[in-house]
């Protein structure tokens, strides 16, 4: 892998590294608004994006450099199994439709800036509110971090960082550059810099995969032969389990794992905080319906690029870590300059969404913790400069976390971060259709969602770990091996609703619902939204 | 779908939940979630094409199925509520 730095996609990656940089900064200046010292604007890019702009701001958060090389990887790994995240991405979408308009009008009436913001003026409770954004901070870190794994996998197949035998500061010396400016820009710019950088992100990303998608097959004889060498490696058998390897098509057993996990990951999706805040910083309601229409564009590319994991099986990749399997398939079919384009690609890839997370997680504390609970307060001036300052502060733990820590480390976090995430739905979700649920009983659920989780997801091995082994695991009571974060869930919403109807019984106190049944389905024009944004925080 | 109440002809603005018309959409949005979870339905290899199992093409389709039929949906819903507005406002005048 490290056989000298290859020079010509070295250059073309610096050149795109570079423009995207100049953008970033720029892009404060981009649709620059009056008050520039608001959440709003700072956290929001000022609510005023369009459909193409929220297009590819979403397009470009979701889909991340990660998925990239993870996705791929999988399938290059297993077959079959790793390909859920189609299913996954196609049920996104319509799941959307019928909750994310309501949330945006909601927030917008409200001036709402994170989910928790939305849970504490829904339900009139702060505990519920920190439970969420403390779920959301904790999921979104090991996110960050992963999208820096993601820009290492492409530095280490060019070559850039030496062997294993260099310095560490060396080693690290591009990643840690690359960070350094990625920080300065989301601390000057916020949500316009990703977004605008967002856009040389895709069209670099679907030049590289409709290239690669024809390419690739072409020079290795067909999808014919691509698959049959991928049957044949899968076919062999594991030591360790005694079991084939993979397979192309998922087995019986295989169906419960399958459908789980493409159903949990897409319920947990749009719980993440970043998606909210892409969701948010739209203009309209109706951008958000439409986005539903164009988006699955996406889904279509990722399918595609699954695809990839069994071209670098049958082009003869043998790689030890599977996350090179993607960028080593790139360097090996490629013409050296298209090589540095499709790098580029997976790098500024990894920026986009790592600038909107921090953003995210930034908001949620600012808003839900130090607004809350240390600082009530705070003007909208002193919420963006804490906001702003903890972007940063959430980069370095993410850097440090990569840094100093095993990749593997990571990597289990994220699938605790899915697992965790998800249990924040029946507050999200269900607090935006009916107000039945009793703030307790949710913050219970939660917690027994959570615990359970965590355990569950603790107790699994693998060959290689002994915990943390995987996301699936027996479902308790129907026998088949099933996502866990989805069996927490359920056990979650049972909690919630049997909690529900004893606090109702003995008459607990429900908290002050702040939102009105009209909030919910009110739209840019209406009375009292859009055309002048209510004072951030200022509640009603 | 016939079991979807009927639109009264109430003097009051006041209009049912279920129409016909939101039983469509709400079938548009569920549709994808049968096809997708029924994973036994499509875990085969045969019948390929251009040499890649059947598993692979036909999820690649439902993406542009379920595209077609989100695109539906939203149609939809903007008459509904276009038509909602103009009852309303045609009420109150």
């Amino acid at each position: 892998m490290n056989d000298g730095v290859n020079g010509v996609a070295l250059a073309v990656f610096i050149f795109f590294f570079l423009a995207v940089t100049v953008m970033g900064f720029l892009a404060s200046r981009w649709r620059r608004a009056e008050n520039e010292q608001s959440l709003d604007e700072w956290g929001l890019g000022g609510r005023s994006f369009g459909t193409w702009v929220t297009w590819f701001l979403l397009g470009g958060d979701l889909y991340t450099a990660y998925t990239f090389v993870a996705v791929p990887a999988a399938i290059y790994a297993a077959g079959a199994a790793g390909f859920f995240a189609v299913p996954y991405t196609i049920l996104v979408y319509p799941l959307i439709f019928t909750f994310l308009p309501r949330l945006w009008s909601v927030s917008h009436k409200h001036g709402y800036v994170t989910t928790s913001d939305f849970v504490r003026g829904r339900f009139g409770s702060k505990g519920l509110s920190l439970a969420v954004a403390v779920t959301g901070i904790l999921a979104t870190m090991p996110y960050i971090a992963l999208q820096l794994v993601g820009i290492q996998a492409v530095l280490d197949v060019m070559g850039v960082g030496g062997g294993e035998d260099t310095n560490w500061f060396i080693k690290d010396l591009p990643l840690l550059i690359a960070f350094g400016v990625l920080a300065a820009y989301t601390y000057s710019s916020g949500l316009r810099a990703p977004a605008l950088i967002a856009f040389v992100k895709d069209t670099l990303i679907y030049i590289v995969i409709v290239v690669a998608i024809i390419y690739i097959p072409i020079k290795l004889g067909g999808f014919d032969d691509i698959f049959s060498a991928a049957g044949e490696k899968f076919s062999a058998t594991n030591e360790a389990t005694g079991k084939p390897v993979g397979s192309l098509v998922p087995g019986d057993a295989g169906t419960w794992t399958y459908a789980t996990l493409a159903l949990g990951s897409a319920l947990a999706l749009f719980m993440y905080p970043h998606s909210i805040t892409a969701t948010l910083s739209s203009r309209s309601r109706d951008v958000i319906r439409r986005n539903t229409t164009i988006l699955p564009l996406y889904s279509l590319m990722l399918g595609l690029l699954a695809l990839l994991g069994f071209m670098a099986i049958a082009a003869g990749v043998k790689v030890e870590n599977g996350q090179l399997a993607i960028p080593q398939l790139f360097e090996d079919m490629f013409p050296d300059w298209f090589t540095g384009v499709a790098f580029a690609a997976i790098g500024i890839g990894a920026l986009v969404p790592a600038a909107i997370m921090s953003i995210a997680a930034a908001n949620l504390f600012t808003r839900n913790i130090y607004k809350d609970f240390i600082r009530p307060d705070a003007t909208p001036a002193q919420e963006t400069k804490v906001s702003k300052l903890v972007s940063l502060l959430v980069k370095v733990g993410a850097l440090a976390f990569v840094l100093t820590m095993d990749k593997t480390v990571a990597i289990n976090f994220q699938l605790l971060g899915g697992i965790w995430i998800l249990q924040t739905m029946p507050a999200l979700v269900g607090g935006l259709f009916t107000r039945w649920f009793h703030r307790w009983a949710l913050l219970a659920g939660w917690a027994v969602g959570m615990v359970y989780g965590t355990v569950a997801a603790y107790g699994v091995a693998s060959p290689t770990q002994k915990h943390f082994g995987g996301s699936s695991k027996e479902i308790p009571g129907i026998g088949e091996i099933g996502y866990i974060g989805l069996t927490a869930f359920v056990l979650n919403v049972v909690v919630t609703v049997v909690l529900t109807f004893v606090l109702k019984a003995v008459g607990a106190p429900d908290g002050i619902d702040e939102t009105s049944p009209e909030d919910y389905t009110a739209d840019a024009g209406d009375k009292g939204v859009a055309v002048e944004l209510p004072k951030v925080g200022a509640g009603h | 779908m016939s079991d979807a109440p009927e639109a009264p002809v109430a003097p009051e603005v006041r209009q049912p939940v279920v129409t016909p018309v939101r039983v469509i959409i709400a079938l548009c949005l569920v549709a994808p979630f049968v096809a997708m979870l029924w994973v036994s339905s499509y875990a085969k290899a045969d019948p390929d094409f251009i040499g890649i199992p059947f598993f692979y093409w036909y999820q690649m389709l439902w993406v542009l199925i379920s595209t077609a039929l989100t695109l539906i949906a939203y149609q939809l819903w903007q008459r509904d509520q276009r038509g909602r507005k103009a009852l309303k406002d045609g009420a109150s005048r």
